[in-house]
C-alpha cells in the first residue's frame, strides 16, 4: 500500500512535469525553448519509470531502460541543437513565425 | 530503503524540481533556462537515489545535468549576440513573456489540487518474483539488443553533427 501511494505521489509530480513541458511547446516560438520542452517532457517519462520500477519491486530492470532513454535523449538534444545552429545560420533567426524560406 | 510522501528529502526534492521546471519554462533569459533545466535534473537525479535506482541517477547527473547543458549552453553562445539588446527591447520582451506563461502557474495549482483530490483506487501491481538478478546481469545479458541499439543511436548522432558542421565549413569556404 505505501509503495502505491508513493508511485501516486511521485507520479503526481511527473503529470505536473508533462504539463509543463506542453504549455512551454505550445506557447513558445523559441526553437532553443521547444528543446528545453522536450527535455521537461522526457523528465516526466524518466520520473515515471522510476517510481513504477519503485512499486514493482524490479528496481534493477528499469535502469537499464532509463538509461537507455537518457542515452537517446542526449543524442536528440545534440542533433537538435545542431540544426537550430544552422537555422540560425541559414535564416538569422530561431523564432518560428520569421522562418518563411519554405513558404508557398 | 522505504521512503515515505512525507520524507522531507524526498519531497523538497520533488518540489524543487517542479520550481525548476517552472523556472526553466518561464525565464527570459535563454541561458537561465538551461541552468534552471540543469538544476531540474540534479533534483531528478536526487529522487532517483532515494527510489534505490544509484546507477541511473549517475547517468541522469553526467548526462542530463552535463553533458546537455553543456551542448545548451554552447548552442546559446552560438546563437545569441552579445550585447546589442536595448533596455526598452529587454523590457518588453519580459513583459510579453510573463503573459504569456502567466496561466501556468495557476495551470499547475489547479493541476495539483484536482491530482490530490482525485482518489484513485489503484490495486497494487503484481510485484515480481524476487528474481536473484543484478543490475549488471540485466544490463549485459538481458538488454544486450538495447545497447546495440544504444551504440547505433550514438553514432548516428555522432554522424548527423559532423555533417551538419561540415556543410557548415563547406559554405565557408565557399564564400571566401
Amino acid at each position: 500500500m505505501e509503495s502505491t501511494s508513493i508511485f501516486w505521489f511521485v507520479a503526481s509530480f511527473a503529470i505536473l512535469l508533462f504539463v509543463t513541458g506542453i504549455y512551454s511547446l505550445l506557447v513558445t516560438r523559441n526553437l532553443l525553448r521547444i528543446l528545453i520542452g522536450v527535455e521537461i517532457l522526457a523528465k516526466g517519462v524518466t520520473l515515471l519509470l522510476v517510481s513504477a520500477g519503485y512499486l514493482t519491486g524490479r528496481v534493477n530492470a528499469i535502469q537499464p531502460v532509463i538509461i537507455t532513454m537518457i542515452v537517446v535523449e542526449a543524442v536528440i538534444i545534440a542533433v537538435a541543437a545542431g540544426i537550430v545552429i544552422a537555422a540560425y545560420r541559414q535564416n538569422g533567426t530561431v523564432n518560428t513565425n520569421e522562418m518563411c524560406n519554405l513558404k508557398g | 530503503m522505504m521512503i515515505y510522501p512525507c520524507d522531507p528529502v524526498f519531497f523538497i526534492s520533488l518540489a524543487l524540481m517542479a520550481i525548476c521546471a517552472l523556472w526553466a519554462v518561464m525565464a527570459t533569459d535563454l541561458l537561465k533556462s538551461a541552468i534552471a533545466l540543469a538544476l531540474t535534473s540534479v533534483c531528478l537525479s536526487l529522487t532517483m537515489f532515494l527510489l534505490s535506482s544509484p546507477l541511473a541517477a549517475v547517468f541522469e547527473l553526467s548526462v542530463c545535468a552535463g553533458l546537455i547543458t553543456v551542448i545548451f549552453i554552447s548552442a546559446i553562445s552560438m546563437i545569441k549576440p552579445e550585447g546589442n539588446d536595448r533596455k526598452e527591447d529587454l523590457v518588453f520582451r519580459k513583459n510579453r513573456r510573463l503573459k504569456k506563461y502567466l496561466p501556468l502557474p495557476f495551470l499547475l495549482v489547479v493541476v495539483g489540487i484536482m491530482l490530490r483530490m482525485i482518489q484513485i483506487d489503484m490495486p497494487a501491481l503484481p510485484v515480481a518474483d524476487a528474481l536473484p538478478v543484478s543490475l549488471s546481469e540485466v544490463m549485459w545479458d538481458e538488454r544486450r539488443v538495447d545497447l546495440a541499439g544504444q551504440a547505433i543511436i550514438i553514432l548516428v548522432g555522432v554522424f548527423g553533427v559532423v555533417v551538419l558542421f561540415k556543410e557548415y565549413m563547406k559554405q565557408k569556404e565557399c564564400e571566401k
